[in-house]
């Protein structure tokens, strides 16, 4: 099959926009996509056009770049600007605003700040330079962890004595937690991460529709999965039930992916951590274990640093947890921009006020599906 | 100063391992020799064996059609191509995007000392052959050789002058509701190629597009004379960048058709992998043209008989002057902005 055009297809889309309309609630359902790339396949397929008026999608805080909260931005510039520390790091975090600057500035300044593709390259980093300290800035979620938890048992196993980890990774389900349980949301439903599930599995998130009674449904990240799952939320919610529903089974397991499971196990332990706009959500973040906390960057080179200065009139924390839409914000779009981000969730490729900025300035044009160009047919 | 009565050349790359050293570039005999025995020979020409210190060449016409670039590409030796080809094609290129006919070139080289003098012979080779294929002529150049630390291996710059091909320079501010808009083959595959080798994933048959594009322009002038609005090649920034800047130059609404932009399937594999979309990722041997409606006919078929046009698509149109945008209609249906890229465009982290 070929996957990156079968689920993009023109006719099924068609046929689910039409299904969708059938199963159209009569009240205005809020049903929140937790994972920035959900947000931005959205966007990208223009989905929106395709649901209901009565079907709000509401982003979550599911972009591992916007939840990272200001204290730890502030700690990794901080440690960046050490001419001991090479801090190597993903793309989006050299451009997220601290308090004073961002890496990117300390970059230009003379820090040393690179990009990786993979923790791994860490590895390399700490060989080339044994007289810096290798840290890897770890953010992300359980679909990032196998690979830190990879970087860590690699430093031990090669018995690097420069490579450290700065740790701000997070998990998923807590936080969905703590958004079902926060009384000023409302989220009808969820539409569970692709990445996540494929590692933590379909079970993981029973207890939510168990106890706090919301309809979960995990989806794959084409434009045909995203509509295929609001159909399955709506029909849950139409018949009153609230189930985890699995329209990814092609990657996502009821138990996920036991290898990656098993090294995230070995190497971590669920720890409370502090999330921007959500405050510190118990279990939510992932911490070293003991035999471990060698390569725990906050042991091996403690440095105090001021309390963040808050980003003025930014909203990112109240957009992050569905609270506010980006429009909301007196930043959005006019001090705030895609070339001069204020806030984490215009600097992130993941970000919802950088989806919104970039993809829903059509206006009135974006409400319709659009009618068939003169030219679509005449490519391939 | 001219080479005759100074010491023999030496052979090119005599010694295996051989490396530009800081006195390739102090102007004494090594800079001699690196000239007249690695360098000039390569582009033939009179006035490189002439050695002035300007270039004097024959130039019959009112007006110059000039460009210039600086060439940093890392690494310099890539899937289809390498940093002496792309310096070549980039100004080639340009120049030929205003309707030219591109005709001579300087060379500057700035060379980080210890850089394999063998990988120097190769990137000449490469620039050289290109020029030939392009029809342009390498008149003049310069050489530095920077301390080690102070470059990242080699840096190129390229001025180029051509001519009008029929005494109309072309503009992106004449791009005009109505007018057809045509792609010359797949978007994305240097970008693609590039960023893939970068991240060490080995997709095989991918390779950069690069390419010098004045006989394409040429074929395209002399099918629809006087059709062809506006030319210009996505580089860095991709598709997207060009179409917005070219909405923004004639303050025009673009529409396009997602599905009919050719993309191979390589380059939408690595995006999917590395989180690039393809509509920002750089071509270095394509051209987007916008072509008078009733022409665009006419205008794709003299692309598509081009070696460098076969996979020449039509894939969208000029529906209005008004605020300038670009709206993409969307493989399943839907709509949305086609923005610019913001910053750079980096792989995505979950």
């Amino acid at each position: 099959m070929q996957l990156l055009t079968e689920f993009r297809r023109r006719d099924h889309a068609a046929g689910l926009r039409r299904a969708l309309a059938a199963a159209a609630p009569a009240r205005r359902v809020r049903l929140m996509e937790i994972c920035g790339t959900h947000t931005m396949a959205v966007f990208r397929s223009g989905l929106r056009a395709f649901l209901p008026a009565t079907v709000e999608l509401v982003s979550g805080p599911g972009c591992p770049v916007c939840v990272t909260d200001a204290r730890t931005i502030d700690l990794a510039i901080a440690h960046a600007r050490d001419p001991e520390v090479h801090l190597v790091t993903f793309g989006d975090m050299l451009r997220v605003p601290g308090s004073s600057g961002s890496l990117e500035e300390a970059r230009a300044r003379g820090a040393r700040v690179t990009v990786a593709v993979s923790p791994l390259d860490t590895l390399a980093a700490a060989r080339a330079e044994p007289e810096r300290t290798a840290v890897f800035f770890a953010v992300g979620f359980e679909t990032t962890a196998p690979a830190i938890a990879a970087l860590a048992r690699e430093a031990m196993r090669q018995e690097l004595p420069n490579v450290a980890i700065l740790c701000a990774m997070k998990r998923v389900p807590p936080a969905m937690a703590a958004l079902a349980g926060a009384g000023e949301l409302a989220i009808d439903g969820f539409i569970c991460p692709a990445h996540v599930s494929a590692v933590i599995g379909a079970d993981a998130y029973t207890f939510l529709a168990r106890d706090y009674r919301r309809p979960c449904v995990i989806a794959g990240f084409e434009p045909l999965d995203i509509l295929y799952g609001v159909h399955l939320l709506l029909e849950q919610l139409a018949a009153g039930r609230a189930a985890v529903e699995n329209e990814y089974g092609r990657v996502v397991a009821r138990g996920g992916n036991p290898a990656a499971q098993a090294l995230i196990d070995e190497v971590f332990e669920p720890v409370d951590a502090p999330w921007r706009g959500l405050g510190t959500i118990p279990l939510s973040g992932y911490g070293l274990k003991a035999g471990y906390a060698a390569l725990d960057l906050e042991r091996r080179r403690p440095l105090a640093v001021a309390e963040p200065r808050p980003l003025a009139g930014c909203l990112c924390g109240t957009v992050l947890r569905g609270a506010a839409a980006p429009e909301d914000c007196a930043l959005f779009g006019r001090a705030c921009t895609l070339a001069t981000p204020v806030g984490p969730c215009m600097v992130s490729s993941e970000g919802t006020c950088a989806a919104h900025l970039r993809y829903a300035a059509l206006g009135a044009a974006a409400g319709e599906p659009a009618a068939e160009l003169a030219a679509a047919g005449a490519g391939r | 100063m001219t080479p005759a009565g100074t010491a023999p050349a030496r052979p090119a790359a005599g010694n295996a391992g051989a490396c530009i050293v800081l006195g390739h570039g102090a102007g004494g005999l090594l800079s001699h020799e690196l000239v007249t025995a690695v360098i000039a020979p390569r582009f033939d020409h009179e006035e490189l064996r002439i050695l002035d210190d300007a270039a004097c060449v024959p130039f019959a016409a009112e007006r110059l059609v000039i460009s210039t670039d600086g060439f940093v590409v890392d690494p310099p030796f890539f899937p289809g191509g390498d940093i002496g080809k792309l310096a070549v094609c980039g100004t080639v290129n340009d120049v030929a995007m205003l309707g030219a006919r591109p005709l001579f070139l300087t060379l500057g080289l700035l060379i980080e000392e210890g850089f394999a003098l063998a990988s120097l012979e190769r990137i000449l080779d490469s620039a050289a052959a290109t020029a030939r294929e392009a029809g342009v002529r390498v008149v003049a150049g310069d050489t530095k050789v920077l301390p080690r630390g102070a470059a990242d291996g080699i840096y190129l710059h390229t001025t180029g002058v051509g001519t009008l091909l029929s005494g109309r320079r072309l503009t992106a501010a004449a791009a005009a509701p109505g007018d057809a808009i045509l792609v010359s083959g797949p978007i994305g595959d240097h970008g693609g190629a590039v960023m893939a080798r970068r991240a060490g994933l080995d997709l095989g048959t991918l390779v950069s597009d690069c390419a010098p594009l004045s006989g394409l322009v040429a074929q395209l002038m002399g099918a629809v004379p006087g059709s062809v609005h506006a030319l210009r090649d996505p580089t860095r920034g991709g598709l997207a960048s060009t179409l917005n800047e070219i909405a923004g130059a004639a303050g025009v609404e673009i529409r396009i058709a997602e599905a009919a932009v050719p993309v191979r399937s390589e380059v939408a594999a690595a995006g999917e992998i590395l989180g690039l979309d393809p509509f920002y990722l750089a071509c270095e041997g394509r051209l987007v043209a916008f072509v008078e409606a009733r022409a665009a006919d006419d205008a794709l078929a003299a692309l598509r008989s081009h070696p460098l046009g076969y996979l020449a698509a039509r894939i969208g149109e000029v529906v209005a002057h008004g605020r300038p945008r670009v709206v993409l209609e969307t493989r399943i249906g839907g709509r949305r902005a086609l923005d610019l890229l913001a910053g750079y465009p980096l792989p995505r982290i979950c």
